[in-house]
């Protein structure tokens, strides 16, 4: 029947030297064969949805598996204490990121006695879908295979289709990664449960799960688990060794022939995708109750014995990779594999959820890459896009800051696998490129949206302005009325009733026009008329002042909007902070802001390659709306600064996009490396 | 350490790319001089001196790395493809003035290495034609009693102005043809196509452009023949005369001035055909592999604009 199963391919791939069969000779190490480290860190924010908020205090005593950051809204999953001991601080720490930067994190200092806490496996056979899913937040279940997309979200049917396939991927097709392949072969039943739980959960009519063929003994294992469990609808399918055949909508395509277009989810096609360690958690979770606090990885690289280990979540990678022997000319770590991993930015950082392996690099093992020659446009980079992208378009666009043309050429459906940069003859770091424009564009529209919400704001003030003064002019001119009424009335003398009326409306009609005046100013954006008309107005000093109040208030409400929906991840806060410096401080602002949204767009894109489908849809939902071109939101940007009378924007209008091409180039120089690494 | 993944590469390099460019080359040189006698050999050498020095100068001026440059071989391949292109009895001058004309205006000036519009190679070819069409139409023979002689293509032309006179009996009367179509250029046409087969297998190039190429300079050629066999020289004769061999395989292959994607490979290959068909026999030169080069590299923005490939999931067969 297996043999029988009519398998797809995609297009491109490569086939890197693979450095499995180092780390492959031993079991995994399980957890307690490992001396506890000195501290724990445990990061809160450690999956791809929000931060979850602190629920314990310094000083208090935790047990493993108790919760210690509770789920921020059903786009999050908690974090939990991965041995027993005290909560000695709760301060930033620097993350498991390239980017060096700190965020949140419990630091747990181990008593050594590593107790569980009280753990009830829920009866979820009985429990309603959504509450499984809640207890599965809880639990701390993410995606394992590197993405940490929230596994509960992903355990819902698509409305529109039913679902057909659970596709399990055991892929594993980075070089030196071997924790599922390792996974599998110890732990296939265990994997088989949680497949069981997942496939109950989606109502799916079959599971496949794919292992590429260079791993048969993980192969042989799960088909010995399989066998026992008698159910026909549930597979395991050798698929073809190739680069990224492991990427979630890769094997998807492999298995089912589905190709899942970029910003769709794969559930609306009838398919769902977990890797087979989340299977393992899910399992642990709901047949147990064992909230997730280890996880199983690989060190390889330069140690001198590489092997899989079961690590407490938190534990220092340093302390780790000197279990396997730590090379003492190791210059980096690498989270991941060697064609997506991450730098460390210490050696000291946390493994956390999403870490599959850890590699030590050595001058050796990578050795830094050789001189950027120009692209001959080969077509080799093309030949070797599973996405079948044209990256050398993508290149000399993004080279050329030509961001609209980039995004023609379907930059946001890259899953930065690395394959191009991998073949090309000149040395070109590709990669790069793409990630360098992605921040761009995403950058450029940030700045669309807060000035956007400048806009919004001034066209209110102006209209509360003009209602006020309206209200105004009537009180006043009923008090005069009244105040005549009253006269006449004492000098016995009829009143005119038509004078009185004419009055109250020239009245009226004078405060409408100088507010029409005002407003016409402002539409034709003479910043300089709302000024002009203050200082000559001094009756209205109070109005002024209420005006900037609200103004303060209604940016300061902006400003919490823009770190609401700009980015779930803490990382938006720091980047909205100067948000009023924005103009002026701009280049700062960038490098800021390019970091971060590289880091956004590489664990994207870590996310896309080595597990979930579903975690691409999310974490590229900024993506989805970056479809406008970025001429046209600074021509937009351009309009509000100028409406909203920002005396930063000194720049004439019409002229706006040209300095800021203008800036946008000086900040990057024109040689050929300077663009990505200006995001450095 | 501040670079980014991927962290490993495979082992290539354009020097590799350009290198294997030369050795597929290598078969038409021993042909060439197997057929001709040595004196290419030394055209070879000009042309790829020349070639260095314009270079060094250039990159020197640009302010680029020579080293790095220089040992890319590019500039080499241009030199060999110029040598090649160029009649072996032309005198020194025309190659060295040639080659600097490739090399200065058509890669330097346009930008260097991966920026030229157009074919260098083809450039130098097409300017000294103009300039000098008795000096780059006349060929080594390859009779032992003659030392320059017509080409084929040439000679096919010139004989079918006479009256009466049909492609048969030009054949017959002409010493320059062989079996297929001009003597000892059939051994040639045969070289390239064996150094161009060794470049889709190494993976240079891919298949779009010489299969595109032949199948419709053969398919073209067919049909005026069919038409009228006496007037119109079989599609053989076309395919193996003149430059259409080393056309199909080194020259509208190009990457950096030639179509890129699969679809617009074939149509540019399929377009070049049916220029140099036109050119070859209804137009004024030799032959028309330089001109329709040139011709079909200024669309190539427009070829590779209108056949993008579809991306991954947007390809209308999705649903299985």
């Amino acid at each position: 029947m297996n043999a029988l199963r009519k398998l797809f391919s995609f297009n491109g791939g490569v086939k890197p030297a693979t450095h499995k069969a180092e780390s492959t000779r031993s079991p995994i190490v399980p957890v307690k064969d490992i001396p506890l480290p000195p501290a724990l860190v445990l990061p809160l924010h450690q999956s791809v949805g929000g931060t979850p908020r602190p629920t314990v205090k310094i000083g208090q005593h935790v047990r493993r598996g108790e919760r210690i950051g509770a789920a921020d809204g059903y786009f999050s999953s908690a974090v939990h204490a991965s041995t027993s001991g005290t909560v000695v601080a709760i301060e930033p720490r620097t993350m498991a990121h390239t980017s060096g930067l700190a965020m949140l994190s419990v630091v747990i200092a181990p008593d050594g006695r590593d107790e569980w806490a009280d753990l009830t496996p829920p009866d979820w056979r009985n429990m309603p879908g959504e509450a499984v899913r809640e207890y599965l937040r809880d639990a701390g279940i993410v995606g394992m295979g590197g993405a940490v997309f929230p596994s509960h979200m992903k355990l819902v049917a698509g409305r529109q289709t039913a679902m057909k396939t659970l596709v399990i991927n055991g892929a594993e097709c980075e070089p030196f990664i071997t924790c599922d392949d390792m996974l599998m072969r110890g732990y296939a039943s265990e994997i088989l449960a949680g497949v069981l739980i997942m496939r109950q959960l989606l109502g799916a009519a079959e599971a496949l799960v794919g292992i590429e063929d260079n791993k048969p003994e993980a192969i042989a294992a799960m088909q010995t688990a399989c066998a026992a469990l008698n159910d026909d609808a549930i597979q395991i399918v050798p698929v073809p060794t190739r680069y990224p055949a492991g990427g979630a909508k890769q094997l998807i395509r492999v298995l089912t022939g589905i190709e899942v277009p970029h910003g769709q989810r794969s559930t609306d096609f009838g398919v769902q995708c977990f890797n087979v360690a989340t299977a393992r958690a899910i399992h642990e979770a709901l047949d147990y109750g064992r909230p997730l606090t280890t996880r199983v990885l690989t060190v390889a690289g330069n140690v001198a014995n590489p092997r899989n280990y079961e690590i407490r979540l938190g534990t220092p990678m340093d302390f780790v990779t000197r279990q396997a022997g730590l090379g003492p000319d190791t210059d980096s770590l690498i989270m991941g594999g060697p064609m997506m991993g991450l730098r460390m930015p210490a050696l000291d950082v946390p493994v956390v959820k999403a870490t599959n392996c850890i590699i030590a690099g050595s001058p050796a093992l990578f050795p830094p890459p050789p001189p950027e020659m120009p692209c001959i446009r080969c077509g080799e980079c093309a030949r070797a896009c599973p996405t079948d992208l044209q990256p050398f378009e993508m290149y000399w666009h993004s080279r050329a800051k030509n961001f609209g043309k980039v995004q023609e050429y379907h930059l946001f459906d890259c899953i930065e696998c690395g394959c191009c940069a991998y073949v090309c003859p000149s040395h070109i770091p590709l990669v790069d490129y793409y990630r360098f424009s992605k921040t761009e564009i995403w950058d450029r529209e940030r700045q669309k949206e807060s000035a956007d919400q400048a806009r919004e704001r001034f066209e209110a003030r102006n209209e509360r302005i003009e209602r006020e003064k309206r209200e105004k002019a009537e009180k006043l001119a009923a008090r005069t009325a009244a105040g005549r009424t009253a006269a006449a009335a004492g000098n016995t003398a009829p009143p005119a009733t038509g004078n009185d009326d004419a009055a109250k409306k020239a009245l009226i009609e004078a405060a409408m026009a100088r507010a029409k005046a005002k407003k016409e100013a402002a539409a034709e954006g003479n910043i300089d008329a709302v000024p002009a008309e203050k200082t000559t107005q001094a009756g209205m000093s109070a109005e002024d002042k209420q005006a900037l109040i609200d103004a303060a208030l209604a940016k300061a409400k902006a400003r919490r909007e823009v770190a609401d929906t700009g980015s779930p991840s803490p990382e938006s806060a720091p980047e909205t902070k100067p948000a009023k410096k924005e103009l002026s401080s701009e280049e700062k602002q960038a490098l800021v802001d390019a970091a971060l949204a590289k880091a956004k767009a590489r664990r994207e894109a870590a996310g896309s390659v080595t597990a979930a489908p579903a975690t691409t849809d999310t974490p590229a939902a900024p993506a989805e709306d970056n479809t406008r071109s970025p001429a046209e939101a600074a021509i937009a940007k351009a309009k509000a600064a100028r409406a909203a009378g920002q005396t930063a924007t000194e720049k004439p209008a019409k002229k706006e996009l040209s300095p800021e091409e203008k800036q946008a180039s000086d900040r990057c120089g024109p040689g050929p490396c300077s663009g990505p690494e200006s995001g450095e | 350490m501040l670079n980014n993944s991927p962290y490993v590469r495979r082992p290539a390099s354009v020097t590799r790319v350009m290198g294997t460019v030369l050795a597929a080359l290598v078969p038409a040189i021993g042909a060439y001089v197997w057929q001709f006698g040595p004196a290419i050999l030394g055209q070879l050498l000009l042309a790829t001196l020349t070639a260095l020095a314009c270079e060094a100068a250039m990159l020197a001026a640009r302010g680029k790395p020579l080293r790095l440059f220089l040992t890319d071989l590019s500039v080499v391949v241009t030199a060999w493809l110029i040598a090649l292109a160029f009649p072996a009895t032309a005198p020194w001058w025309l190659v060295v003035s040639g080659t600097a004309i490739a090399v200065v205006v058509a890669k330097h000036l346009y930008g260097g290495l991966g920026q030229n519009t157009f074919n260098p190679a083809m450039v130098a070819y097409a300017v000294m034609l103009v300039a000098f069409p008795a000096l780059m139409s006349q060929w080594p023979s390859a009779l032992p009693d003659a030392i320059t002689s017509a080409t084929p293509l040439d000679a096919l032309r010139t004989g079918l102005r006479e009256a009466g006179a049909s492609v048969a009996s030009v054949r017959a009367d002409g010493s320059v043809f062989g079996s297929l179509a001009g003597r000892g250029w059939e051994w040639l046409a045969l070289a390239y196509l064996i150094g161009g087969l060794l470049l889709i297998q190494q993976r240079i190039i891919t298949w779009h452009i010489p299969v595109g190429f032949i199948l419709a300079l053969a398919a073209i050629s067919g049909a005026f023949w069919l038409a009228d066999s006496a007037r119109y020289a079989s599609p053989v004769f076309h395919l193996a005369a003149g430059g259409s061999m080393l056309g199909a395989f080194f020259i509208f292959t190009d990457p950096v001035s030639a179509s890129t994607t699969p679809r617009g490979k074939l149509i540019y290959a399929a377009a070049a055909a049916l220029l140099v068909y036109l050119i070859r026999v209804f137009g004024a030169y030799p032959d028309g592999v330089a001109f329709a080069t040139l011709l079909m590299n200024i669309l190539v923005p427009l070829i590779d604009m209108k056949t993008q490939p579809p991306v991954f999931g947007h390809k209308g067969d999705n649903k299985v």
